[in-house]
């Protein structure tokens, strides 16, 4: 599993991946989906070169973007994991399963493990329901957990 | 030998990328198709013998050799497994057939009759036609799609959309991720079908960022249908203009409503509009905009294909074709089951379903995702229709069955699912976004054995049902009160009281 090594952000790079994306008829999700690809989080200084760009305040940015639980402000871990807590994961076991994990981690719910190497963050539901319990690791799904299997995950990640 | 594998999320997440890379070393032709449906057994590998498929499953890398040399203990044909067998399978008719991106073999299975047929109709008879079908919206509402589609269709405007609610937030539920994954031109067909009906040029796909398989397959199926004419400025090179875009949504499960989901498009805060206007009439960007849910769209070209009548010709009252069941949760053969509507509660659970994967007795079962209501199995008699489950207190929603055992503790579900609406809520009515809150803190009171606060919780839900403008207010009482009357002896608090 390759850890992710986000660019720094650049004035000129930021304003090249917004001006990119202008055409589209509702731009502001995805420049704010660009930046998260492209930094792993939203940069502070993105805020106003997206608010000029869109004829809108830095506020109203934001606002979008603290609306959505996809977009950080500052930098996850090396790697984010998260565990779905939804219902149908939850009737196989899975609050016990993510409890135990963060403990055995030292961290919470949106927290990162000391060393850096991974974030942890609540999902709900991943559409696995009838596999549960299920988490994603980055882009990659996992399905069917048990203690072993989220501690082999972790263990890939480098927690 | 040629084999055919699962690529569906689910096979993928439990390995099927391995198991394909070592078919595919030892030489062997593997076609990656969508699931079957049967997520019991994925990842699931089927073995064509003389034109038949076998399946296999659930395999890991170690069966693999097993597999190749036919040693392998399998399950038959297919498509005569019980859970197979008994389904009326219409929207999802090529799911797990197909190499989900092979356009050639998505018409050799029937696909894009319907487009040819609705081009060759005017935009009324396409619409009279999907009345006729008696489809309604999938989504969990299940308002008339035909009619959503008329008032679309008879507004004036410059400039028209089709959005396809794919925020498939629910748990339990999969049945969205599933054809997109499994058979993803069905959509960009209903889609199409839809703009050629109301007049509309662009569609957009509005795709929840946890389905990363979905938004790629979705995305390299809308590359293929517009290099191939199906989308562009005239559909199949006869029809109007039509194209889409996919869009990622951000983690906001209230987004999945569609005023909420408009707004997010927009490029706003995905707060819930009040209605009227009506989307139909000023949807996204202010104009006339027909949402509605991916399998409503992706059953659209069966329909068009084979005609209403025979669509119709399924189902129970005013529920009418098939509805693609999502059995999930502590279940033995949990999956996807397409059948047509009134099938009992119970036979789905025990007879399909199996059954809970734990082996102990089923206590409840969630019909219609987080906010829909719990069912006890002294309900199990309730026909699977929209009309019957409201009349039991529920509601059918997306139709995801998801089964507990009676490990399950009620009281702290009915807690998750106020801490679910106090996470999720976007902010806009008070007693959705405070009520949530308070119903967490009052459920801890009656856990602490304060029986005063069961009245109080009661009062609460009544609030937010009669006071928020969306489902995740409204709707959230579903769980809770549900919970709390079938299950009171989890409420119970005369035995904490005496401590």
């Amino acid at each position: 599993m390759p850890a992710q090594q986000p660019a720094t952000p650049d004035r000129g790079d930021i304003r090249d991946l917004i001006e990119s994306h202008l055409h589209l008829e509702g731009p502001l999700l995805p420049i704010l989906h660009a930046m998260m690809e492209a930094y792993g989080y939203v940069p502070d200084e993105a805020l106003l070169d997206i608010a000029d760009a869109l004829n809108i305040s830095r506020a109203e940015v934001h606002g979008v973007m603290s609306f959505y639980h996809d977009f950080r402000t500052i930098p996850a871990g090396r790697h984010v994991v998260k565990i779905c807590r939804a219902e149908a994961c939850k009737s196989v076991g899975a609050d016990a399963l993510a409890e135990n994990a963060l403990a055995k981690l030292g961290t919470v719910w949106h927290g990162t493990t000391p060393n850096g190497a991974v974030t942890i963050e609540p999902v709900y539901c991943l559409g696995l329901c009838a596999n549960g319990p299920a988490a994603m690791v980055d882009d990659r799904i996992v399905a069917g957990l048990d203690e072993a299997k989220l501690d082999a995950v972790f263990k890939e990640a480098g927690a | 030998m040629k084999i055919y594998l699962s690529q569906d999320a689910v096979a993928r997440a439990l390995g099927a990328d391995d198991i394909a890379k070592a078919i595919t070393d030892a030489g062997h032709d593997l076609i990656r198709v969508g699931s079957r449906g049967m997520t019991w057994l994925e990842p699931l590998a089927e073995v064509d013998v003389d034109g038949v498929r076998h399946a296999y499953g659930p395999l890991t890398l170690a069966d693999v050799p097993a597999l190749l040399d036919g040693t392998l203990q399998g399950h038959g044909p297919t498509e005569d497994i019980p859970f197979f067998a008994n389904q009326t399978r219409l929207t999802f008719q090529r799911c797990g057939v197909i190499d989900p991106l092979d356009l050639d073999a998505y018409r050799a299975h029937g696909g894009l009759k319907g487009l040819e047929r609705a081009i060759g109709m005017d935009g009324l008879g396409v619409v009279e036609e999907a009345k006729a079908s008696g489809l309604r919206g999938r989504g969990g509402a299940g308002f008339p799609t035909g009619i959503k589609w008329e008032t679309v269709a008879k507004a004036e405007a410059d400039q028209k959309y089709i959005v396809c609610n794919a925020d498939e937030g629910d748990s339990g539920t999969f049945a969205d991720r599933m054809i997109m994954e499994g058979d993803p031109f069905s959509l960009i067909e209903g889609m199409a079908i839809a703009g050629v009906g109301v007049g509309a040029t662009k569609g957009y796909v509005y795709l929840r960022s946890e389905y990363p398989d979905a938004i790629r397959i979705m995305n390299e199926a809308v590359k293929i249908a517009r290099a191939n004419g199906v989308l562009g400025a005239s559909v199949l090179g006869k029809g109007p203009a039509f194209d889409m875009e996919i869009r990622v949504g951000a983690g906001a499960y209230v987004c999945g409503e569609e005023t909420s989901l408009l707004n997010s498009l927009e490029g706003k805060r995905g707060v819930v509009r009040a209605k009227p206007p009506l989307p139909a009439l000023e949807g996204f960007l202010g104009k006339p905009t027909v949402v509605n849910n991916v399998i409503s769209l992706a059953t659209i070209p069966v329909i068009f294909e084979k005609g209403a009548q025979h669509y119709a010709d399924f189902g129970l009252g005013r529920s009418r074709g098939t509805i693609p069941l999502q059995i999930a949760g502590n279940v033995k053969h949990g999956g996807l089951y397409e059948v047509a509507f009134g099938l009992p509660l119970g036979e789905i659970v025990n007879t399909i379903g199996g059954g809970t994967r734990s082996g102990r007795p089923v206590k409840a079962v969630q019909v219609g995702g987080p906010l829909g209501a719990y069912f006890s199995p002294d309900q199990f008699d309730t026909p699977f229709g929209y009309e019957e489950f409201d009349g039991a207190g529920g509601l059918i929603g997306h139709a995801g069955l998801t089964v507990f055992d009676d490990q399950a503790d009620m009281l702290q579900m009915a807690r998750f699912a106020m801490e679910f609406c106090a996470v999720e809520s976007c902010g806009k009515c008070t007693p959705c976004r405070i009520g949530a809150v308070r119903g967490v803190e009052t459920i801890d009171r009656i856990a602490a054995g304060d029986e005063a606060a069961k009245e109080l919780l009661t009062d609460l839900c009544e609030t937010m049902t009669d006071g928020s403008l969306c489902a995740l207010g409204g709707f959230t009482p579903y769980p809770v009160m549900s919970a709390l009357t079938l299950f009171p002896d989890d409420f119970a608090t005369t035995k904490e009281a005496a401590e």
